[in-house]
């Protein structure tokens, strides 16, 4: 009993000790977050950044030399930032006073800050299609990522396919890399498309980087209106079969890099409390959020490219900075409009056709955590997300609905917002972790009324 | 799929069940095998209130004779159910060990050990070495436990749908809704928030931790002595096999009985899948859903204690649910003093998927005057009314 009492005593100090304290505070370190950060420390705001990944610039920069990654990272250096990598957020205190919890390889960080800037991102959209679970299928950026952390792609047979301005961009980055790039198969038709390219004679630099130009010149054919039905194989990929209009026909290739848009990283602005609206976190002008003093930038308010990601982030920053950054965050409103607007154009070109929905047959597995079959839930029609996830159990395993949740929201027209997980912990943590972050938060709502 | 049955408004039914949860469920299941016209008002969704949020352990207990009556009854009902049930219900008779930390625990083990053998309940007394075999996750030096064999593991959101399944084969209709009014003209009138309404002869009042929600619908003058008792369970990743059987600490019943204080238990269960479910928690007052931290860490530290290795286990999602508690710790089943056509079946507080069954099959013998295995006076909610003359 006694080793347990001195235990005891031992893990409060502890705490005390790894509960740090900041004036504000930035969730993830991608464009928004480094660029809020920034903002927040040059104004003189003792700034800390939390990111899941080893190494800082979110999936955008990640693993490149990019001349304008290093550029803001240098700056955050300069301006004092303190990043902790591989840092998850998985629970928050929102109360009198606010503590962010996220585990680390070293157990639990907790960070109290009164100002929250939360600049988490987006990923991809999974829909299921026959086939979708074999080895060789991935994400579109899902597989630059893996080539990026080191998968040889060269010589290797690639489709490319779903939906988005990422489509493009992941086809060069692969063909770059060696691989054959058979096809860029975009859903959305050219109809679409062409009226979203009309809008990009306004913003080439970004042209570039979203229309199917890039591939073209490349040679890499890009076939818009056009969707995978069904992925072959046995125990990998072994060939795709297309569809266009009533055409069909079949590829072989080694991968098949398909997602379709983006989505946004939800899950801590809603478990935060802050306001969702047409499935982004809903801001004002000076990107807070319906929370005073938690602020979202970036992909969390609409998926719109690096460049509006960096303004977005510099907002936030700078109103989070207070008085002294409010002139600087307004100085940048009208670029933020023009960059928004090209968001919206992006929402509405690749917005997703109905008829995606019924590319998973029965035998579909839509859930892959639980392997729950497209069957299964038709035939519990369960009217909801909640009542899919009881009955079925469908994205009640560990990836706690990310993959399959997008995509019933899709199908269903279940809101977005309804299929995002939203109690603690928001990604699986050991145990104890979350013990300790119980313990944490005692020793915070101690301390915060010294503070106060 | 249920069959929805269209809801005619000339029809009358002889019973009307408000809450689809696994209560309900198995009353509609139990009234439509008897041949009565049964309708079903579900607002939340089947089995979206504490059928969703709870453990699924079907436990014989020995808290009262009238306890034992009615979960060692139950428990049967559900082992005579067990071969119809479909794999989602996920069946597991896994056995209860009540687990003895010293050797004044292990004086509890023997007299539960033999309260239940008086009463033909399979049980095994087991010493410190033949636990840590069957349990070799748990921390060593434990001094024994008790394995009540015939206890097993469900997963209720999917009994309660199949129970209503059935119920909807037999010609029960279902209603989503919110119940607005009940007016007590003969029959009974009840009016749901979207406007329809129901004819039905009887009522059953299946709301669980929310059928004092309901209590403005009924006559006045009798206490509604349901209080919701709030409970956090937290649920890892898989690993098959580190958890072999539910495990009960016995102290657990001292926590489980304290009325008042907010209190912490190991209470640990497998899934089938190789999850494990890790309570418990009770808390009175705190009416909000958001999990509360500090009972949170304490019921994890209490586990810990228990099963050191836990600590290294990932979890990956943690819930809250209301148990519906009474004073006694007993249902309420049967007649509403004062007016007969109403009835409640609810304050089952931890044993609601234990005694579903058997408070389905009660309160329907009740319906059709059919002789019931065990006496139904003791879960009367008649009793409260006594109780609150005591009180004053």
């Amino acid at each position: 009993m006694c080793g347990q009492m001195h235990r005891g005593q031992k893990s409060e100090e502890h705490r005390l000790e790894t509960l740090r304290e900041t004036e504000v505070l930035v969730i993830g370190a991608g464009p928004a977050g480094i660029a809020a950060a920034c903002s927040a420390a040059e104004c003189g705001r003792r700034t800390i950044v939390l990111d899941d990944n080893p190494l800082p610039g979110g999936q955008i920069w990640r693993g490149k030399e990019d001349p304008n990654a290093t550029k803001w990272l240098s700056r955050a250096q300069r301006a004092g930032v303190q990043m902790i990598h591989e840092a998850q957020v998985f629970a928050a205190m929102m109360n009198d006073t606010r503590v962010v919890m996220a585990e680390t390889p070293d157990g639990l960080c907790a960070v109290r800050s009164p100002c929250i800037i939360l600049a988490t991102g987006a990923r991809e959209r999974f829909l299921p299609f026959p086939g979708w679970t074999l080895p060789g299928v991935t994400g579109a950026g899902g597989l630059q990522a893996l080539v990026k952390g080191g998968l040889s792609i060269e010589g290797k047979r690639v489709v490319v396919a779903g939906s988005g301005a990422l489509l493009p961009a992941v086809a060069a980055y692969l063909h770059e890399h060696g691989a054959n790039v058979r096809l860029v198969a975009e859903q959305t038709s050219w109809l679409q498309l062409i009226a979203f390219g009309a809008s990009l004679v306004l913003r080439p630099s970004v042209a570039m980087q979203g229309l199917g130009l890039i591939p073209q010149l490349l040679g890499i054919p890009y076939e818009a209106g056009c969707m995978v039905t069904a992925a072959h194989g046995e125990a990998k990929l072994i060939s795709v079969t297309l569809r266009h209009g009533s055409r069909t026909w079949q590829v072989d290739c080694d991968y098949l890099a398909c997602g379709y848009n983006l989505v946004p990283n939800l899950e801590l602005p809603v478990l935060l409390g802050c306001a969702i609206a047409n499935g982004y976190a809903a801001v004002d002008e000076w990107q807070e959020s319906s929370l005073p003093g938690v602020y979202c930038a970036g992909e969390l308010t609409g998926i719109g490219g690096v460049d509006r990601s960096l303004i977005e982030g510099q907002i936030a920053g700078y109103a989070a900075a207070g008085k002294q950054g409010k002139p600087k965050a307004q100085a940048l409103w009208p670029q933020r409009q023009a960059l928004c607007a090209y968001a919206e154009r992006l929402d509405r070109a690749f917005a997703l056709r109905d008829d995606l929905k019924a590319l998973a047959t029965p035998e579909t597995i839509v859930c892959r955590c639980e392997d729950v079959r497209r069957a299964h839930l038709d035939a519990l029609a369960p009217g909801s997300w909640r009542m899919a996830k009881l009955h079925t159990r469908c994205g009640m395993g560990a990836c706690q609905g990310r993959i399959c949740g997008p995509a019933m929201s899709f199908i269903h027209d279940w809101p977005m917002e309804s299929t995002v997980s939203t109690r603690p912990p928001l990604f699986p943590v050991r145990m104890e972790t979350l013990t300790a972050a119980g313990l944490t938060e005692r020793t915070a709502e101690k301390t915060g009324e010294v503070n106060r | 799929m249920m069959a929805l049955h269209p809801l005619g408004s000339e029809t009358v039914y002889d019973v009307a069940i408000i809450g689809a949860g696994i209560v309900g469920a198995s009353c509609a299941d139990e009234a439509a095998a008897a041949d009565l016209r049964v309708v079903v008002i579900e607002s939340r969704g089947i089995g979206g209130g504490a059928t969703a949020a709870g453990m699924g352990h079907i436990v014989c207990m020995d808290d009262s004779e009238a306890q034992f009556a009615l979960t060692h009854y139950s428990r049967e009902l559900w082992r005579r159910l067990a071969s119809e049930l479909p794999p989602d219900v996920e069946f597991n008779p896994c056995g209860t060990l009540w687990i003895a930390a010293d050797d004044e625990e292990m004086t509890e083990v023997l007299r539960k050990a033999a309260y239940f053998g008086a009463r033909d309940v399979r049980t095994e007394v087991l010493d410190t070495t033949q636990l840590a075999r069957l349990e070799p996750n748990l921390r060593p030096g434990l001094a024994g436990a008790l394995l009540v064999c015939d206890d097993a593991v469900i997963y209720p959101p999917c009994a309660a749908r199949f129970l209503l399944e059935r119920a909807c084969a037999r010609g029960a209709a279902m209603a989503h809704g919110w119940v607005e009014h009940i007016d007590s003209r003969n029959p009974m009138v009840i009016k749901l928030s979207d406007g329809r309404s129901l004819r039905a002869a009887k009522v059953v009042y299946a709301g669980g931790a929310w059928t004092p929600e309901l209590a403005p619908l009924l006559a006045e003058g009798f206490p509604m002595p349901v209080r919701k008792r709030k409970g956090h369970l937290v649920i890892t990743d898989r690993y098959p096999g580190f958890v072999r059987h539910q495990l009960v600490e016995l102290g657990y019943l001292k926590s489980a009985h304290s009325v008042s204080a907010d209190s912490v238990a190991f209470n640990i269960q497998p899934r089938t899948n190789g999850q494990v479910l890790i309570g418990s928690s009770r808390q009175f007052g705190d009416e909000g859903s958001t999990v509360n931290p500090a009972i949170l860490t304490r019921m994890l530290e209490r586990a810990h204690e228990y099963m050191p290795g836990l600590a290294n286990l990932t979890a990956i999602r943690v819930w809250t649910g209301f148990r519906a508690a009474t004073p006694d710790k007993l249902p309420l089943i049967g007649p509403y003093p004062g007016d007969a056509r109403r009835i409640l079946a609810t304050g089952h507080e931890g044993l609601g998927i234990t005694t579903s069954l058997a408070t389905g099959r009660l309160l329907v013998d009740q319906l059709i005057g059919r002789a019931s295995a065990i006496p139904v006076e003791p879960y009367w909610p008649k009793r409260m009314d006594k109780e609150a003359a005591h009180a004053h």
